[in-house]
């Protein structure tokens, strides 16, 4: 495995087998009264957030603690980039702070990378821009392999904002490594106008897409893109594209649904569906922790003499 | 009166007049020479060099006023001058905006001050560059500007265009009105080429097709009023076509191309380098073939630099907060040298007669882009093309916002001539 996690670019299918088994080894820890590990104790993870979010923040400070690790939490509201500091800075400060890890969550597509550049933590991109979102692509196979049991082989739609998607970017790239059959699904406008060097198909047809799927995994569609005219309306993308019970019925039995969450119900997925016995959206979050181990102890090399 | 200097045995090549041949350069009292006052000069030994016209930029971003942080006219004009040229273009996105005589007034006398090029100020179509009203183009012209932009845009109307290119009809046929073409709509919120690498970078892209929609506009608003327009740096392979085209129909219309859009592409971005965020980005290979195919057939008239200078910081930003732009002037001819001329893709003659004889008529600059002949003003560039080196910093320029960070090049201005002194020798400015 590299030094740093950026994208899932920078991962071989060997790396991505290796760290879903480690997860798996970290999975038992949080059904423990003590949940608690002492791999990476005395190293320091900084949670670098510059952008809101919540459940991935608390997901990665869950693992480290998880770990043993010391945690900080670096959000930019209040901090010093909210006074104008620039990223450069920032991370030169929390290198001189001595981080070993350095999580970071920022709009802007590649910044992660370009941390790497100015310091010698390990760098986790917890999702930046439209780029990628490695961890919730690493979760989200994880969690078809535990439910399905198997990658290779499946077949997996991906519905919606695939344009401004972080999510199905890693998802799709993780998915292809690993031998799965993706179709991206959505308006016209919201798919990426080249996606050709992807290895994946594409479909404007949801109907005629979910009878093949083993998962159909949703994206969250935000309702501001209305207003920059990427749909009409709200009304009629949930009526071409949104995940109903009817919808739900065509596909194959013991086919998961899955949402990255936040959701936005009666939209992209409507509430009856979210809270069936197939989709798996809790499990997706409580995977979330485990494989962030994974990857906090795979990059620190918590593995040397010590084990979970 | 100085008793001036002499190149001997240099390769002359001097596409104003037909000439590629090696003979001695006699400069003296600010004019080129007959051999007669070669007697008694300063001798420097051109053999293994090439003379030629002192290279011609149509479009330098020199910052002053407004952005001195970034370059200054002194700065800007001494990487002109490292870089071979003799006279630059200066846009007219300043602050305040190049858009009254005044202003266009204090940045001549800036470049008369640092007296290592000569300097045209361009001046904005509209007040303030803002798109809405016209600038009071009838006084810059009076004032000498002869070439107007609202650079960084285009004029945003079709309707504004027309009243544009219609009105600067009074002031003689030679006004230019010079395009950034890019559709606004089309481009908004986007920072690199749209295509396979944009989308797996998740960059919201700028289109090929915000560039050609607003060529094919302005080339049938050029045709409608007989107005003259120039199109600045084209990207696009199908904006080449265009130009081609309406050419061929006697459309009144030139266009650049930059160094940087000849030599890289989109593929350059996948580390998200903020140095060669530009627009118009750098697209695909095939573009970039075109403009080196439409360059070579004079479709694209003249090689532009859109010298762009920025501060450090600026630029070490987040990819999508970098501003865009990068410095040309200091490389631009080594670059066209290893890119193009090296590799046997254009010939060394039509290379100069882009980087300044043609430029030079564009822009009215009627001392610089040869011919190099006796009684001629004395504005010429040395340089030995053959010299490897590395673009690196320090950089006479202000900006290290280059491109070409790191890039081994081949090719290398030793001398420069403005109004025959010797601004650069052995390859350092003199003053």
């Amino acid at each position: 495995m590299n030094e740093h996690l950026l994208s899932m670019h920078d991962l071989s299918a060997t790396d991505v087998t290796r760290i879903l088994d480690t997860a798996e080894s970290f999975r038992e820890v949080g059904t423990r009264v003590i949940k608690k590990v002492p791999a990476l104790r005395g190293r320091t993870v900084v949670n670098f957030f510059l952008e809101n979010s919540t459940r991935t923040r608390i997901s990665f400070e869950l693992a480290a603690k998880r770990l043993s690790a010391d945690v900080i939490n670096f959000s930019a509201g209040g901090s010093s980039v909210a006074k104008g500091e620039s990223l450069k800075d920032t991370a030169l400060t929390l290198q001189a702070m001595g981080a070993d890890a350095i999580v970071i969550r920022h709009s802007s597509s590649g910044s992660p990378l370009q941390l790497t550049r100015w310091v010698d933590a390990h760098v986790l991109n917890a999702g930046d821009g439209t780029h990628e979102h490695p961890t919730q692509g690493l979760l989200d196979l994880y969690t078809m392999r535990e439910k399905l049991g198997r990658i290779e082989g499946l077949r997996v739609g991906i519905v919606g904002d695939v344009l401004h998607s972080r999510v199905a970017r890693s998802l799709s790239f993780g998915l292809v490594k690993m031998g799965a059959e993706v179709t991206l699904v959505g308006p016209p406008t919201l798919i990426p106008p080249d996606v050709s060097a992807w290895g994946v198909q594409v479909s404007y047809d949801i109907d005629g897409v979910l009878p093949k799927l083993d998962v159909c995994y949703v994206l969250r569609v935000q309702r501001e893109r209305q207003r920059l005219e990427y749909f009409p309306s709200v009304r009629e993308y949930a009526r071409l594209f949104g995940i109903t019970r009817d919808r739900v019925a065509l596909m194959p039995e013991g086919g998961l649904i899955m949402h990255p969450g936040p959701m936005n119900r009666g939209v992209e997925i409507d509430s009856d569906v979210a809270d069936l016995p197939r989709s798996v959206i809790e499990e997706q979050v409580t995977n979330g922790i485990a494989v962030r181990m994974a990857l906090l102890f795979l990059l620190l090399g918590g593995g040397k003499g010590e084990t979970a | 009166m100085s008793m001036g200097f002499v190149f001997e045995g240099g390769r002359v090549v001097d596409p104003a007049a037909g000439v590629d041949d090696v003979r001695d350069v006699v400069v003296a009292g600010g004019l080129i020479a007959g051999p007669e006052a070669a007697e008694g000069a300063e001798r420097i030994d051109a053999r293994g060099l090439v003379i030629a016209p002192g290279l011609v930029d149509l479009h330098t971003h020199l910052r002053e006023p407004g952005d001195e942080h970034k370059e200054t006219v002194a700065t800007g004009t001494r990487a002109a001058a490292v870089g071979g040229y003799t006279a630059v273009a200066a846009m007219a996105n300043t602050q305040p905006v190049a858009d009254n005589a005044a202003v266009i007034q204090a940045v001549r006398e800036l470049a008369a001050a640092a007296g290592l090029c000569e300097v045209h100020p361009v001046g904005a179509i509209t007040k303030g560059l803002q798109g809405e009203q016209l600038a009071e183009m009838g006084e810059m012209v009076e004032a000498g500007v002869r070439v107007f932009s609202d650079d960084g845009h285009p004029v945003p109307t079709a309707r504004l265009l027309r009243n544009a290119l219609l009105y600067v009809k009074a002031f003689g046929g030679e006004v230019v009105l010079a395009e950034h073409a890019e559709d606004a709509s089309l481009v908004e919120g986007g920072h690199m080429h749209e295509g396979v690498l944009s989308a797996a970078l998740g960059v919201a892209g700028r289109p090929a097709e915000a560039e050609e929609i607003v060529v094919a506009r302005d080339l049938a608003l050029a045709r409608a009023t007989g107005g003259r327009i120039h199109l600045c740096h084209l990207s696009s392979a199908r904006s080449v076509e265009l130009v081609r085209r309406a050419k061929s129909e006697g459309v009144r219309v030139t266009a650049e191309v930059t160094p940087h859009h000849l030599t890289f592409t989109d593929e350059d971005l996948h580390t998200y380098e903020a140095n060669l965020k530009v627009n118009p980005p750098l697209r695909s290979a095939e573009d970039r073939d075109a403009l080196r195919a439409g360059l070579a057939d004079g479709t694209i008239d003249a090689i532009a630099t859109d010298h762009a200078p920025h501060a450090i910081e600026e630029k070490e930003a987040e990819f999508d907060r970098a501003p865009p732009g990068t410095i040309g002037l200091e490389t631009a001819l080594g670059a066209i040298l290893t890119e193009l001329v090296h590799p046997g893709r254009l010939p060394l003659s039509r290379a100069l007669e882009a980087l300044s004889t043609v430029p030079a008529r564009i822009l009215g600059a009627g001392d610089h882009g040869g011919p190099i002949e006796p009684g001629r003003p004395a504005n010429l560039v040395v340089f030995d093309p053959d010299h490897a080196w590395v673009v690196e910093p320090p950089f006479a320029s202000k900006g290290r916002n280059t491109a070409f960070l790191g890039r081994p090049l081949r090719g290398r201005v030793t001398h420069t001539v403005f109004r025959g002194a010797l601004v650069v020798a052995e390859g350092k400015p003199t003053r």
